[in-house]
């Protein structure tokens, strides 16, 4: 079994590694540091790091300024509050020029856990892929972190990357090739295709795991770029006749959303989608949470056998 | 109707040794009579637009051409000069100012003033940076831009260079909390290549400041967050410039010029008129407002 790398301290090593070798990264944070692990690059790198203090819209308009004049600005927090709590600054300061700052927030989704629901980002996928030209980038592990990172810094243009709390089992190998809008097949299979992201990529690839031992082959896909959307592979995947997609976020403007408008403009087949239904979740380790909120392997299972029972 | 005219000037260039640093030998004259321009164009291009804001454009007049007809270093054939002076609009509904400034300057034809707000203008209802030359940044959206000047200001720390960097904000602005977080921040940041503008002239969509939401006392709360203060009256080219200067002195410390304006200023009955914060004047207001500034 591969073992469990953490995906933050992954962003913040790389942070450095990168800034070592780039003298146009900055980093800003918002006082949360030592979470965002950016606090590695802030040692080391101590006049290339702004730290904003508790105020994300400052920090989010000041790395627009910094990006403006030729910086690579990183801009980090909890993803609850680099998004929602200063969407109209990444609109109108970032955005709308399409300037070359990169928001790596962490602590995306529910698997945040016990400090429930006001530091549990369920939106922040639909908030930021609304925003014309964003890269949004979902990292499935450790290596697909630093491969997001490295991919921010070379191809321009405005980038967010959202990565969980929890450490989590490595996905891929070291020389895991990640290609900005492109999926990866995990599995190949012809009876139904599981598209998932972030966490809940090792959890469709346990579901395929065990429907193989019922007889369904499951097809699975990681979508790690939400945006641009790999659409020849959504559209590719209607040929197994019924799509699953699995993400730690809410059904309105999610993952399952995104895939629903490439499949129903182009080839219809049932759906379902696993996913966060409507509501807020609450306090709870995040082992628990997935379960109370249906987000595992089983869930994923059973959405598998309803598609392919409507096709 | 005839499409506007497409501007080719370029947004960046790659000859800029060849494009000349602006220049002009700015007596109290000179610069009273490029101000009259301004004006001139504020109003005619409002008034051809049938919308806009030139209350809060004309109270701007004179910190705009203190500041592109004598403060600052600038190429109008390079708008991306790395060593230029940036001059950063945060009120972004005062566009017509800077794009008279802009024009004046040589940034893009004149002409071009008269397709503000028009489809397929370089000249939006607010400040594009993707499509006018010399605008750094977009705006419109208020209380954004002395974070992104602060930004542009650091970089510019960073990486040795001795450019200045103006924001241009509304007194009514200041009621976003953001532009408290950035005036704490660069004074953390000890930002003293970085000077605030604050077109003080008193209103608001709503009515007087003080009646939507008393920002009083306004000196003494920059003072509090850590600012050098200059209070100057905003139509008087020897108070801008001699405030311009000091700023220029002080070291690790931001300057903010509290500059006492007249919204509407010099069209006597856009004066202090509220109804002129976000309306255009009609033909007859147009003519009538170009014989005060003949």
């Amino acid at each position: 079994m591969k073992p469990e790398v953490s995906l933050r301290e992954t962003y913040g090593q790389t942070l450095l590694e990168l800034g070592m070798e780039n003298q146009d990264i900055v980093v800003l944070d918002a006082d949360l540091s030592r979470s965002t692990m950016t606090h590695f690059f802030a040692q080391k790198l101590p006049e290339r790091f702004f730290e904003c203090g508790i105020a994300e819209q400052n920090m989010i308009s000041i790395a627009a300024g910094l990006a403006a004049s030729g910086k690579i600005p990183f801009a980090s927090t909890f993803a609850v509050f680099a998004t929602g709590r200063c969407f109209d600054q990444i609109r109108m300061s970032i955005a709308q020029p399409q300037l070359n700052v990169k928001i790596v927030a962490t602590h995306g989704g529910i698997t945040v856990g016990e400090d429930g629901s006001s530091h549990q980002s369920v939106e922040d996928l639909a908030l930021i892929c609304s925003l014309p030209g964003f890269n949004v980038i979902v990292p499935a592990d450790a290596i697909e972190t630093a491969r997001a990172v490295e991919a921010a810094v070379t191809t321009h243009g405005p980038f967010y990357i959202r990565l969980c709390r929890p450490k989590s089992q490595l996905i891929y190998d070291d020389d895991y090739r990640f290609k900005l809008g492109k999926a990866v097949t995990l599995r190949k299979g012809k009876d139904a295709t599981i598209i998932a992201i972030g966490l809940m990529v090792k959890e469709a690839l346990e579901a395929a795991k065990n429907l193989q031992a019922e007889g369904i082959d499951c097809r699975v896909l990681n979508m790690p770029t939400l945006k641009p959307l790999d659409q020849a592979a959504i559209i590719k995947a209607t040929e197994t006749g019924a799509i699953v997609t699995a993400e730690e976020h809410l059904e309105h403007g999610g993952l399952g959303s995104m895939v629903a408008r490439v499949v129903v403009q182009n080839q219809p087949v049932p759906m379902e989608m696993v996913s966060l239904k409507d509501s807020y979740a609450k306090s709870g380790k995040p082992a628990e949470l997935l379960v109370r909120y249906g987000l595992t392997a089983r869930n994923i299972e059973k959405a598998v056998k309803l598609a392919i029972k409507r096709k | 109707m005839s499409s506007p005219k497409k501007c080719k000037l370029p947004l960046t260039s790659a000859d800029s040794a060849e494009a000349e640093v602006f220049s002009l030998s700015a007596s109290p004259a000179a610069l009273a009579a490029v101000a009259k321009k301004l004006r001139r164009h504020i109003v005619t291009m409002t008034g051809k637009a049938g919308s806009g804001h030139p209350g809060g454009s004309l109270s701007a007049v004179e910190i705009v051409t203190a500041l592109y007809f004598k403060m600052m270093r600038h190429k109008p054939g390079d708008p991306r000069w790395p060593d230029r002076d940036r001059f950063i609009l945060s009120k972004g509904h005062a566009a017509p100012v800077l794009y008279a400034a802009l024009a004046e300057c040589g940034y893009f034809p004149a002409d071009q003033l008269l397709t503000l707000r028009q489809m397929d203008s370089l000249l939006q209802g607010h400040t594009d940076c993707n499509l006018t030359p010399g605008v750094e940044m977009s705006a419109g959206a208020l209380g954004q831009g002395l974070s992104f000047a602060l930004g542009v200001a650091l970089a510019g720390r960073l990486d040795k260079k001795d450019y200045r960097v103006y924001a241009l904000l509304g007194d009514g602005e200041c009621d976003e909390g953001q532009v408290w977080e950035a005036a704490m921040a660069s004074a953390h940041f000890k930002a003293d290549n970085l000077v605030a503008i604050i077109d003080n002239n008193g209103q608001q969509i709503d009515g007087w400041n003080r009646d939507v939401m008393n920002l009083e006392p306004f000196p003494d709360k920059w003072r509090a967050f850590g600012w050098q203060t200059i209070e100057v009256d905003g139509h008087n080219f020897s108070q801008l410039t001699q405030a311009f200067k000091k700023a220029k002195q002080i070291k690790g410390q931001p300057t903010v010029i509290i500059a006492h304006t007249v919204k509407g200023k010099g069209v006597s009955f856009m004066e202090n008129n509220p109804d002129f914060h976000g309306a255009a004047p009609n033909a007859i207001e147009v003519e009538l407002a170009l014989k005060e500034l003949e």
